[in-house]
């Protein structure tokens, strides 16, 4: 009977099988999400395929932001055929970069600067491919956009806003790594509270760690307690510690990437944005018309990719002054802000 | 003839049925999901399989993906066979992956004979150590090793991250990552072997370790008094000690042995297909997969080295179904379904013992002679 029962149940599974191997068919002439959009049928859509890093695509940070570019860019130019392929451990991304490959997008970009050696890999082996990458510059191929922010310049300008809101003098700063990529928030963010209140004191940790509230929340208690009423942090996920800490205590914080006034309207003032949307349409437009190049891409004040976070309602008129004055002047090249530790001698944390 | 009616056996065993049945209904309740998700259902799982069956080169994918699976699946199983509930694979296969690293990394220059043993002998040793930490605190002082066991994980993961920073083994580029170990310490397949076979670029030699680690599991459980005893323990520790077997020590023992397979999974998938180790944000969770491995492979040494494959198949499949729109978590409900049903068998067998028990006239004397049902199937 056993037998029979085990007969009956493979002969099923056998069924939904057969069954799930129709699918396939299908979605080669529905091409995916955007069959409805394809109206023009003697274009072939370009297909951008995103791989993001371990943080996944709901990361409250640059793999959403990118996503949400993408799919922004999709659903107003229905050339655009995108996806996105998550990576749950370091070791996916070669593999998730090979499907892109394998099914012959047009153009992959690979979120953060973990995806580097594995992109660089693939690239080299595909020359004929297009890649993008986001926040690094180290691949140097023609085949690579490597897509960088003058994340120093939107540090500077909440660096102005803490600067001239703090009362006590004294303010703080998170940062979620020590490389020369992320030393720029600290030095642009250093930069911009000196250029309007030289006394303030900023305090500096170096959290070492993207993915660790309670490391953030340790680190912003103590700068609390040593005078801190503003922090700003660089920090991903720790500093989502940083931003519940400065909600406990009833002090300011300052948001990073993505306008992050929504995880606490009353406590962060305003953020640092990194417009990695903006950046992932900029690169997919190109290749629509034929104009990708690889080398690096800066997105700065000037062209939008960077800036303050339009929430701003914390802030007085005064503040919101010298923050627009401060952003026509870079924009125009009037104020450079410095992006080596040499020029802001204040950063202390790559020492 | 007595192997051909073991085999037989295993596939008329209940669990065997039981496992199939709960995968059939995690497929259904991940297909009321996506139903409801207004995903066609069809065209998800139409993907799913195609991403694991189109080619060969997706199939070596799912391979290179199960080996680790099976490597904790067994460590997991393992422990449950000798009556200890290894929840701590997590951290002996962070620890076991970071010495094998540490060991790719310091002494690259040997050659590969040498090397790739070494890493797997340190990957195991540390796992084993890992393993026997946490028995000797159970053993001397009674503590509970599930608790222990969830706190070694954590210091595993920040012990690695910590590795990961020293100058010596952390990459050199901008990578918040070890260095990549020598390729003399890695395991994968020569380049022409892959490229002839079609195979994907990782293809590497652990799904033969693998395979060596199961029969070496299955051997030690069924054929050596060490694995008699072990199981006696797990049965029962204290009829196990009136029989005169040394209770301490068979913890421990099973302790250093899961954790030396779960160490030795860190190492196969280090060498395999990592190449190196990044700075955990978050628990990357092979162990934890062990568990639910362990658990469809209803802790048989064959059953789970079937379950890995079948757990990285999905794993690997899963990760495409974003390609048609569907969230990668459809993935985790089937696999969170099929364990659900799995660890409730015990209502099948009682709805069996139920329908046993009820007709009073004559009950046939063995299960699976009733003349009756043998013509509607």
């Amino acid at each position: 009977m056993n037998m029979k029962k085990m007969l009956a149940l493979l002969l099923t599974l056998v069924m939904v099988l057969s069954l799930a191997a129709c699918g396939p068919k299908n979605n080669d002439n529905k091409t995916g999400d955007d069959a409805s959009k394809t109206d023009v049928p003697e274009v072939q859509p370009v297909k951008i395929g995103m791989v993001t890093d371990v943080g996944g695509v709901n990361d409250q940070s640059f793999n959403q932001g990118a996503w949400e570019g993408l799919q922004d860019l999709a659903s107003k130019n229905s050339n655009f055929e995108v996806h996105y392929l998550e990576s749950a451990t370091d070791a996916d991304y070669a593999s998730n970069i090979q499907n892109f490959l394998d099914e012959e997008y047009d153009l992959i970009i690979c979120v953060g600067f973990m995806l580097a050696d594995a992109t660089r890999e693939a690239a080299e082996a595909n020359p004929e491919q297009n890649f993008a990458i986001v926040d690094d510059a180290s691949i140097d191929l023609p085949n690579v956009a490597c897509l960088m922010f003058s994340q120093e310049q939107a540090s500077y300008l909440v660096g102005i806003v803490a600067g001239m809101m703090t009362e006590t003098n004294n303010v703080g700063y998170v940062q979620g790594m020590v490389n020369p990529n992320m030393n720029l928030f600290g030095i642009g963010f250093i930069s911009g509270v000196k250029s309007v209140n030289p006394e303030a004191t900023v305090q500096q940790y170096n959290a070492n760690n993207f993915g660790d509230p309670a490391v953030g929340s340790t680190a912003a208690v103590n700068m609390i307690t040593n005078g801190a009423d503003i922090i700003y942090h660089a920090a991903g996920g720790t500093g989502g510690g940083v931003i519940n800490a400065c909600q406990e205590n009833g002090i300011y914080a300052i948001g990073v990437d993505s306008d992050q006034s929504h995880i606490a309207p009353e406590t962060i003032i305003t953020s640092a944005m990194k417009r990695v949307d903006v950046a992932c349409q900029d690169i997919s437009l190109a290749v629509l018309n034929n104009e990708f190049t690889g080398g690096v891409h800066q997105y700065s004040l000037e062209n939008g990719g960077v800036g303050i976070a339009p929430t701003q309602d914390l802030l007085t008129q005064e503040v919101i002054d010298a923050v627009n004055d401060a952003m026509t002047k870079i924009a125009a090249g009037e104020v450079t802000v410095p992006t080596t530790v040499e020029e802001c001698p204040d950063f202390t944390l790559a020492e | 003839m007595d192997k051909k009616k073991t085999l037989l056996e295993f596939f008329a065993e209940n669990k065997f049925i039981h496992t199939i049945l709960s995968i059939v209904i995690g497929f259904l309740v991940g297909a009321v999901f996506l139903a409801v998700m207004g995903i066609s259902v069809s065209e998800a799982y139409g993907k799913l399989f195609q991403s694991v069956f189109s080619n060969v080169k997706s199939l070596s994918y799912c391979v290179v993906y199960a080996t680790p699976y099976i490597a904790t699946g067994l460590s997991v199983a393992f422990s449950f066979k000798t009556g200890v509930f290894n929840i701590g694979a997590e951290g002996q296969f962070v620890v076991g992956s970071m010495s094998a690293c540490v060991v790719g990394i310091l002494c690259g220059n040997l050659p590969s004979v040498v090397l790739i043993p070494l890493c797997l002998l340190a990957a195991a040793a540390a796992g084993a150590v890992w393993g026997m930490i946490v028995g000797f605190l159970k053993t001397k002082w009674g503590i509970n090793e599930v608790l222990s066991m969830i706190m070694f994980n954590w210091i595993a993961f920040y012990l690695s991250n910590y590795i990961a920073g020293i100058p010596a083994i952390h990459s050199d580029g901008t990578a918040e990552a070890t260095k990549n170990i020598a390729a003399n310490a890695r395991t994968l397949l020569p380049t022409e072997l892959i490229n002839s076979l079609g195979l994907c670029n990782t293809a590497n030699w652990g799904i033969f370790l693998a395979i060596v680690m199961t029969v070496l599991v299955y051997f030690i459980i069924e054929k050596t008094t060490l694995g008699y005893e072990l199981k006696a323990v797990g049965f029962n520790r204290s009829s196990a000690e009136y029989g005169g077997i040394n209770v301490n020590r068979s913890i421990l023992t099973a302790l250093a042995i899961s954790g030396a397979l779960a160490g030795l999974g860190g190492a196969l998938q280090l060498m395999g297909m990592g190449g190196r180790i990044s700075v955990f944000s978050s628990q990357e969770g092979f162990g934890f997969a062990g568990i639910v491995v362990a658990l469809i492979g209803v802790s048989n040494p064959l059953g789970v080295f079937i379950a890995g494959l079948f757990y990285g198949a999905l794993t690997y499949g899963g990760g495409k179904l974003t390609l048609v729109g569907a969230p990668t978590q459809v993935v985790d409900i089937i696999v969170g379904t099929v364990v659900f049903f799995i660890a409730i068998s015990c209502i099948f067998e009682y709805l069996k013992y139920l329908k046993r028990t009820k007709p009073p006239v004559a009950p046939p004397p063995e299960g699976g002679e009733e003349p009756g049902k043998e013509a509607d199937a």
